[in-house]
């Protein structure tokens, strides 16, 4: 089955249909001749209703997913997303409502809403949560222009900057500079945490706030957190942290009783709704209760029994249509509900677990970046001894001979040659002896055998992909004679393409 | 692993190099930083006439694995950016030193901070070896 699957035109076939249409009773003409496609594809495809059936269907089967294998791609949380999650989103009461709706017909959707933010605010530490923001990048954006208009507000005009750690999430400079402040980055030190001296020599008034994401990229929780909060409130700045690692702390740490003031949950990775293909994510925000008036909205009410929706009076705005992703509220909340509190700190207690239990078993072979305790993600180094011709990116593609989703790689771009590899806590310990094999496996292939790693992966339906080639000159538009001078290049080498038969 | 450090210019600890010709200068990145980002897929650059102070980020280079700001060792003024790499940004790994180049710039103060070829090449012994 793992054969190259070409575009749905080219399995086109003159006359082939996948309906019956009743005969036509009126004289029938042609479409005028400038209407009429004259490029390469010459139309849409001809199929039978069981070719178009079968073509996505071996498209589908192409995808690795959390259901078919272990997908430790660091920084993402890609855990197993709990199927009785979509039986809770699928009740007719849930499903079947529109936000137009009067609130008295949809008082459980905003019921379960309202338990929703109350729920975050506690495991977090924060006295107000919305809901709203579709994605942990919306939910920073949110929370920098909450920033922005909490110092304008009280007339603090001159403060245009905001400091990132080098080990932030990429997202947290890009949106700092989408808000329109200057990004100021600080160093970290030997340990991984936030470097306090570059810290001390760069906070000022000018200082809007600080993002930090606690634990960091590198799998590590900072040791000064709260020695960071102090010195950024201390210059008038404020705390945003980004809730991407927060797998890794449920019940042991709350972000807002450490000195954080803002933060983005998310959804769809610590509370397991589904995510990666297009979600749809959640990056609901909390924050304490004095930047609560800018909040995006609606937020939910609860008075008199009573749930109803409201805009904070300072607001920034809406950052999304309606509620926004209503399911996955349903989701997180089954999940919430069904852990409790014991069994949410279980979930971090073997994210952890899981991580060190790799780092320990690997540290031999692969150089760990920060060789202390790391959280829920680990980072290795794919600099093997007596391997110089061996690299992170052989690697990766050599994991997925095994079976294995590659980790994320070249990330953070502080470590060199970073292997960043997040178990999380839904894989066994079979999985990860399994996963450790693998690795230990590649790392001596790397000496004895250098050749199959700079020829992996074998067992894809295509081969290694030209990446330099792709982003160098970039084929954006389906070009029928380009590909078949491509697949002529690869015909040439043993990259065969092996056709499918019908 | 040796990376070429030519000994007519300077360096910056962030891996730009910097040749000053009287009260101009042209800038690029190290051998060490193009060895570093891998292939070079794209390069953006600034516009002429747009002024920069010592440790400005004025341009990106752009590999498969990453995409890193490039800081400015000196300050003033672009007056020439180096176009012909919007086209092939592969020069910058054959030829750093040289063909590689990104940008010109009318110097706006006098430079001061920048590390001399042997200082620079201890740097990057140290950076190799993490």
């Amino acid at each position: 089955m793992n054969t190259y699957e070409p575009p749905i035109f080219e399995l086109s076939g003159s006359g082939k249909v996948g309906a019956s249409l009743p005969a036509v009773g009126v004289p029938t003409s042609e479409l005028p001749s400038e209407l009429l496609r004259t490029d390469d594809l010459q139309g849409l495809p001809e199929l039978s209703e069981t070719e178009v059936v079968r073509h996505f269907t071996r498209i589908s089967q192409r995808n690795f997913c959390i259901d078919t294998g272990m997908y430790p791609l660091g920084s993402c949380t890609m855990k197993y997303n709990p199927k009785i999650h979509e039986e809770a989103a699928r009740l007719p009461g849930f499903a079947h409502i529109h936000p137009l709706q009067d609130e008295a017909s949809v008082q459980g959707a905003l019921r379960l809403s309202y338990e929703l933010q109350q729920l975050l605010a506690e495991i977090a530490g924060f006295d107000e949560v919305c809901l709203q923001p579709a994605a942990g990048a919306q939910g920073e954006f949110a929370g920098i222009l909450v920033f922005r208009a909490y110092h304008l507000d009280r007339g603090d005009e001159q403060r245009d900057e905001v400091l990132c750690p080098n080990s932030a999430h990429g997202t947290n400079p890009a949106t700092a500079a989408m808000v329109g402040f200057k990004v100021i980055e600080i160093a970290t030190d030997a340990r991984g945490n936030v470097d306090l001296a570059d810290l001390r020599a760069k906070v000022g008034p000018r200082t809007a706030g600080l993002m930090l994401t606690n634990p960091n990229t590198l799998g590590l929780f900072d040791e000064h957190v709260q020695e960071v909060a102090q010195i950024v409130h201390d210059a008038g700045g404020l705390m945003y942290g980004d809730g991407a690692n927060f797998n890794a702390i449920l019940g042991i740490v709350r972000p807002g009783d450490v000195g954080f003031d803002f933060m983005h949950y998310n959804l769809h990775k610590t509370f397991t709704t589904p995510h990666g293909g297009g979600g749809p994510g959640c990056g609901a925000v909390g924050c304490k209760a004095f930047l609560a008036p800018y909040l995006p909205g609606p937020i939910i009410h609860h008075e008199n029994g009573q749930y109803t929706r409201y805009v904070p009076e300072k607001s920034i705005g809406r950052v999304k249509s309606f509620m926004g992703n209503f399911g996955m509220f349903v989701r997180a909340y089954t999940y919430i509900r069904m852990l409790g509190a014991a069994g949410l700190r279980e979930i971090s207690e073997n994210a952890v677990l899981n991580a060190n239990y790799l780092r320990v078993k690997l540290q031999d072979v692969y150089p760990v970046a920060y060789d202390r305790p790391c959280m829920h993600e680990v980072v290795l180094q794919g600099k093997l001894k007596d391997a110089p011709d061996i690299h992170t990116l052989d690697i990766a593609k050599r994991l997925i001979d095994f079976g294995f989703h590659p980790p994320t790689v070249y990330f953070p771009i502080s470590v060199a040659e970073a292997i960043m590899i997040e178990p999380t806590e839904t894989e066994s310990k079979q999985n990860l002896d399994a996963f450790i094999a693998a690795m230990r496996q590649i790392a001596h292939e790397a000496v004895e055998t250098p050749e199959v790693l700079h020829a992996a992966p074998t067992t894809t339906p295509v081969r290694r992909l030209d990446e330099v080639g792709a982003a160098r000159k970039p084929v954006l538009k389906y070009d029928r004679a380009a590909i078949a001078a491509l697949r002529g290049q690869a015909a040439s080498t043993d990259d065969q393409i092996v056709r499918p038969t019908y | 692993m040796d990376y070429q450090t030519p000994q007519d210019r300077q360096y910056t600890k962030s891996h730009e190099w910097v040749k000053i010709d009287g009260s101009t200068a042209t800038v690029g990145i190290s051998d060490y930083a193009q060895h570093a980002l891998g292939d070079i897929v794209f390069v953006e650059l600034p516009d002429v006439g747009a002024s920069f102070g010592v440790g400005d980020a004025f341009g990106v280079v752009e590999s498969v694995k990453a995409a890193s700001d490039v800081y400015l060792p000196v300050s003033g003024e672009i007056i020439e950016i180096n176009e012909a790499l919007l086209d092939a940004p592969e020069t910058v790994n054959s030829d750093p030193y040289g063909a590689g180049w990104l940008a010109k710039v009318q110097l706006s103060a006098d430079a001061s901070d920048l590390l001399d070829p042997a200082t620079y090449a201890q740097h990057v012994a140290e950076e190799a070896s993490k």
